[in-house]
């Protein structure tokens, strides 16, 4: 293992210094809660975004803290969702009177954690609503189980639904808002590599020259099914027909398409990736009229990419292109 | 009956928990590598380091004070799911435990039976599910029948510890259905279930502790 770090078991803290120091006016990193905040409050009467979850899947969720998006994150260790008192002072610290939308990705150590935390919450006051987020077509939908995990719509999630709020909806409006993404987004990932933990030191399993894991997470386990390996072409056509099956667009849909990185992939075959998907979903009769492409939701440095695609309406498009401002996606004018 | 056991007993077995899981770290996060993210053994060790760390752990003097400290420093240093259900095992002991200084064997059958109940609140987990469930769920039963058939607690705990190691014996050939490992599915099959294996540890720490 080659890493740049020093302890092994400061490699989240570490990372989250450097976050704030190259991000000043934008996150500080309060280390005694371990959150990270926005640098300029909110203003009063704005809904708050908290989401949360294990390290490891950066710029997720602490790169997405600022204007127009989270108002704090709160990192667990990594792959290990945070803890109770985390989310509760991550909540604290958005609340600015208007209630608090927690997004929360269905990993059972998450959903158990927020929940923990929600009741924590009963005594503060605070109007508190939850978005679930379930976007991975590779996971069957079978009831007793844990269900589908939360991925790259995350990503989109908190880009509108914070977007939302900045705009001044109130909480059931931010909340549906953000309902209606994850109801209309789905996602497929494919690992080329496993991914080295710091503390592990090692990969968590040995995925040999040639093949692949079909049907990937965030926390660098494997995949649904391991395949052999093929040229970008295929991989995009089934990624495209994971998704679009399950999706189910309607005809002439518009689309927002996201290409994933999962931290180690470079941008360049992420664009090829991207030409590949959005040419198969021209073909299929859909549109993409918004795209986004790079590392947002990663396995430390796991090579391979997961196609999210969302289907847009008009709301939804004015809401993705409002302007923005944190480490990790920034673009458009404050007002 | 002398069937009684103390904090300092309790003490013992949360010490020999901390220990075992230190020594079975490794294996724990290679048994998690085949379905998860390999680190239920770290994040276990790093809740039981915390556990221990603080100097007074012998001064809190009742089972509530010692398992409530237990719980909520595993809730709040642990996180993922294995923070959240092996903190509320220990929390719904605590607050089953009541205020006495001192426990009978039934008591403390009331206590797994009580903790046991909290992880099926908090994770809706089901015997089969292949989670920490599968050898506490069976460990809780032949305990409970032990006592029942006349046995000493010793001797109910060495019952109440073969189960759970069949129990996780047992998860080998299932797939997981909750947790990161049901992402995976039938390839779970053919590997212990990493919770269900620490789970075992910590009943057979209160084997050769409490008994």
């Amino acid at each position: 293992m080659k890493k740049f770090m020093n302890d092994p078991a400061d490699a989240v803290t570490d990372y989250l210094v450097g976050l704030a120091a190259a991000h000043p006016t934008t996150v500080t990193f309060d280390a005694e809660r371990r959150i990270v905040v926005r640098t300029t409050r909110a203003r009063a009467g704005k809904v708050g975004l908290v989401a949360g979850g294990g390290s490891g899947c950066e710029p997720l969720h602490t790169g997405f803290v600022g204007h127009g998006m989270l108002d704090a994150a709160c990192p667990g260790e990594i792959f290990t969702s945070p803890v109770p008192k985390q989310i509760v002072a991550a909540t604290l610290a958005a609340d600015s009177g208007a209630g608090v939308l927690h997004v929360i990705k269905n990993f059972s150590g998450e959903v158990m954690n927020f929940g923990m935390a929600t009741e924590l919450l009963a005594f503060e006051g605070i109007a508190i609503d939850s978005v679930l987020v379930t976007d991975d077509v590779s996971i069957p939908q079978m009831p007793g189980t844990a269900g589908r995990r939360g991925l790259g719509a995350t990503v989109l999630v908190e880009k509108i639904a914070g977007a939302a709020a900045e705009r001044g909806d109130d909480l059931a409006s931010v909340t549906a808002i953000a309902r209606r993404v994850t109801d209309r987004a789905r996602t497929f990932g494919v690992g080329l590599s496993s991914c080295t933990p710091p503390l592990r030191g090692k990969p968590i399993y040995d995925l040999p020259d040639g093949e692949i894991e079909f049907g990937i997470g965030i926390s660098g386990e494997p995949g649904r099914e391991r395949v052999a390996m093929r040229d970008a072409h295929q991989i995009a056509d089934a990624m495209v027909s994971e998704v679009v099956t399950d999706l189910q667009p309607s005809p002439g849909a518009q689309l927002l398409v996201l290409v994933n990185g999962m931290g180690a992939t470079p941008l360049s075959e992420l664009y090829l990736l991207y030409g590949e998907c959005d040419r198969l979903l021209r073909a299929r009769g859909l549109e993409p009229v918004r795209s986004l492409v790079g590392n947002f939701v990663t396995s430390l440095d796991q090579a391979g990419a997961a196609l999210t695609i969302l289907e847009l309406d008009d709301d939804l498009t004015v809401l993705w292109d409002a302007p923005v401002r944190t480490p990790s996606i920034t673009w458009g004018a404050e007002a | 009956m002398n069937d009684q056991i103390t904090t300092a007993q309790l003490t013992a077995w949360v010490t020999e928990c901390a220990r075992l899981i230190n020594v079975h770290a490794d294996a724990l996060n290679d048994l998690d590598a085949t379905a998860g993210d390999a680190d239920h053994g770290s994040n276990l060790e790093r809740g039981f380091t915390a556990v221990m760390a603080i100097g007074f752990l012998d001064q809190l003097d009742s089972p509530r004070e010692l398992l409530k400290h237990v719980g909520s420093t595993i809730v709040d240093v642990v996180g993922g799911s294995s923070g959240a259900l092996y903190g509320t095992f220990f929390l719904r002991m605590a607050v089953t435990s009541g205020p006495n200084g001192v426990l009978d064997a039934a008591g403390f059958a009331e206590l797994l039976r009580a903790g046991g109940q909290g992880i099926v609140d908090r994770g809706s987990a089901q015997v089969g599910d292949k989670t920490l469930y599968d050898s506490l769920a069976p460990a809780i039963t032949a305990l409970d029948q032990a006592l029942a058939a006349g046995d000493t607690l010793a001797r109910a705990l060495v019952s109440a510890s073969a189960a759970a190691d069949a129990g996780r014996d047992g998860t080998v050939a299932l797939a997981a259905r909750k947790g990161r490992a049901s992402y995976l599915g039938d390839r779970t099959i053919g590997y212990a279930d990493a919770g269900a294996t620490s789970m075992a540890l910590i009943i057979r720490a209160a084997m050769t502790t409490l008994g």
